[in-house]
């Protein structure tokens, strides 16, 4: 074990990869000469070379497109954009090339392509540059969509999702990249998809979380540990593949369930769980599934606003206290 | 190309106003965020203040304006007050985005400043859309969009272009080559250098030259709004320019070198404006516009900072008039 923070634990999963498969390379803005916009591929230029680690103009949809283009006769890209926000004008390869390919093809062609970058809020960055994309993403068959909440399973899961034959999208998070955690050295270290991990065992309340939000939702834990309440928090990890029996199991553990994730209330990935839930374990529940997002605004610059539109602790809290029937 | 010396010593001295305004703005702006009253991204124009004092200067109150999120100069060179500036940068409701834009976001539609865009290349196609708006209604208006060298790769840049050439809309766009996009060099961002050479694939007239004085860039800038006026045919403009700052607050400036920018420094517009009209006698004024815009920039960030904030009843009236999900 080492302990690494979140950024380089990515960088060490890129690194191991590379080194260990010649057709892995990274793309993206800035990834090379000043070492990454966030410095997740600090020194990777002075390892790789240019061939391997490529300095792409601003052209995510241009890269995107040459990526998968490159991924379906054998190579195995990884591209970065400086934000998840700026694959919007990529989508449509996403969409239409990335996640279709397979199909159309009959099967004949793959595309094992990772698409990564920092997802969510970051601090006052305003509406455009905001997103939580994965929505969008998760929607689409054909596409996996990761979003790690610690060190170790950043590393483990993008090992993984470079070893895999499909496009998998992987969501970090820029408020994220300073964490620290213990991480396995073992080169061979793999999370798998599709698994969810108990980040915190408890017995009257589940709340389900991925990616950062995970870290507000131990917060909101342990509010309510004063209260009195002990709450599990599942850490999904993965959203598609959905790892439909961690969310069973908890839920017939606790039998009420609060979702909390970064992105607006209409339909997406909040959706989609509770409707595994309620069709899986309809028997179980006590009271209806709660979620804590952002409110249904586009985020506002002023920080306090900003604030007011993320989920926290004490939102997440007082809709533990409503599936409790404790409010008021 | 016609000589900046038949310009009257008024309107120079008005420009250097302006170029003065913006810079000083910045400076405070900058400590300001030091201080931690303005978070998120600030991308200062100190350096590039010529290009859009000068462009602004030839067009019309009525004509529209666009550019990215390096936005600051834009906006207070069509008339946007430094008090509702700096209140945005401070997240306070008395700015122009009322707190919720920040830095990338001024809107000032009094002005036609039609705001500031944090998606590279994503404004382009709007700016070509409010000519195409002018030509529709045939009301004489032209627009004007600024973006960076870098976002000429972008594909909203390439049928921007396109569809204004096609159609012949009434619009000039100004590549602001300054020439990094963040920490990338234009030799590694495009094959060519000469950027405006874009233009011709497109059978768009172009024109090329480097901000060294702002009158210059006032006359070059104003033929192609004259050209859109008269005979609604756009123009690609690529002014050379030089940031003197980071791309944003947070960046280490390692892609360049202290004596590269240095030497550009030593062009600056702001200064080459000043030392002329001392050199022709205006010591007075200049003293008096720059004892004015002090008290200005003061006064702003006063108010700036006694202003309120926007409450969250904003959000929703200002999202849309529709429905909300919870
Ligand atoms: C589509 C998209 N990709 C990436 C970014 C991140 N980004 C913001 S500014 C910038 C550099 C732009 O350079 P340039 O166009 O030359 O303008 P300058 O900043 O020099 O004014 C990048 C890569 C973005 N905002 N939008
Ligand atoms: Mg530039």
């Amino acid at each position: 074990m080492t302990v690494l923070r979140y950024r380089e634990a990515v960088r060490a999963a890129m690194i191991e990869e590379m080194e260990r498969d010649e057709r892995v390379y990274l793309i993206g803005e800035e990834v090379g000469a000043y070492q990454g916009a966030y410095k997740v591929s600090e020194g990777m230029l002075e390892r790789f070379g240019p061939k391997r680690v490529i300095d792409a103009p601003i052209t995510e949809s241009g890269f995107t497109g040459i990526s998968i283009g490159a991924a379906m006769v054998g190579l195995r890209p990884i591209v970065e954009y400086m934000t998840w926000n700026f694959s919007a004008v990529a989508f449509d390869q996403i969409l239409n090339n990335a996640a279709k390919i397979r199909q159309m093809s009959g099967g004949q062609l793959h595309v094992p392509i990772v698409l990564r970058a920092p997802n969510g809020s970051a601090r006052q960055v305003g509406s455009q540059h905001s997103h939580a994309m994965e929505h969008f993403y998760a929607h689409v068959p054909g596409l996996k969509v990761l979003a790690p909440a610690t060190p170790a399973d950043a590393k483990g899961l993008l090992k993984a999702a470079i070893r895999d034959e499909d496009p998998v999208l992987f969501m970090e998070s820029e408020t994220l990249y300073n964490v620290k955690g213990e991480v396995p050295d073992d080169p061979d270290f793999i999370v798998p998809m599709g698994q969810a991990r108990v980040a915190r065992e408890g017995k009257d309340v589940s709340i389900i979380a991925y990616g950062r939000p995970v870290h507000v939702a131990l917060e909101a834990a342990a509010l309510l540990e004063k209260e009195g309440i002990d709450a599990e928090v599942v850490d999904l990890r993965s959203l598609r593949p959905l790892d439909e029996q961690a969310l069973v199991r908890t839920v017939q553990k606790t039998h009420r369930a609060v979702l909390t994730y970064e992105g607006w209330p209409y339909g997406g990935v909040g959706g989609e769980i509770v409707d595994r839930i309620q069709r899986l374990a309809f028997d179980e529940l006590d009271a209806p599934i709660l979620r804590v997002t952002f409110r249904d605004v586009p985020m506002p610059y002023n920080a306090k606003l900003e604030q007011y539109v993320l989920p926290q602790p004490d939102r997440i809290a007082d809709a533990v206290r409503e599936v409790l029937y404790r409010k008021g | 190309m016609t000589t900046t010396r038949q310009h009257s010593d008024e309107l120079h001295l008005a420009l250097y106003r302006k170029m003065f305004q913006i810079r000083r703005f910045e400076e405070e702006a900058a400590r300001a965020y030091a201080q931690g009253k303005i978070g998120g991204f600030l991308h200062l124009y100190i350096g590039q203040e010529a290009v859009a004092v000068g462009a602004v200067a030839s067009l019309q109150p009525t004509d529209y304006a666009i550019t990215t999120y390096r936005d600051h100069g834009l906006a207070l060179a069509r008339g946007m007050t430094s008090r509702a500036a700096m209140a945005e940068l401070f997240g306070k409701v008395t700015g122009c985005s009322k707190g919720l834009g920040g830095s990338m976001h001024f809107f000032d539609a009094e002005h036609n400043m039609l705001g500031g865009y944090g998606i590279v290349g994503g404004h382009v196609p709007l700016a070509v859309g409010t000519a195409f708006a002018s030509k529709y209604r045939e009301d004489g208006r032209v627009a004007i969009v600024f973006l960076g060298e870098g976002a000429v790769s972008i594909g909203d840049f390439h049928e921007g272009m396109s569809l204004a050439s096609l159609w012949k809309l009434p619009i000039v766009i100004v590549v602001e080559n300054n020439e990094y996009a963040m920490g990338t060099s234009l030799a590694r961002t495009l094959s060519v250098e000469d950027v405006s050479l874009k233009a011709v694939g497109y059978g768009m007239a172009r024109d090329r030259f480097f901000a060294t004085h702002v009158l210059e860039v006032h006359d070059r800038i104003g033929e192609a709004i004259e050209r859109a006026r008269t005979t609604s045919e756009p123009t690609l403009v690529e002014v050379r320019t030089y940031r003197f700052r980071g791309h944003s607050m947070s960046d280490p400036g390692k892609y360049r070198t202290p004596d590269e920018l240095e030497e550009r420094k030593r062009k600056d517009p702001l200064m080459v404006s000043r030392a002329e009209l001392e050199g022709k006698g205006h010591q007075e004024a200049l003293q008096k516009i720059e004892a004015e815009i002090e008290a200005e920039i003061e006064d702003a960030i006063r108010f700036a900072d006694e202003s309120p904030e926007p409450g969250p009843e904003l959000l929703e009236a200002t999202t849309y008039k529709g429905a909300f999900a919870r």
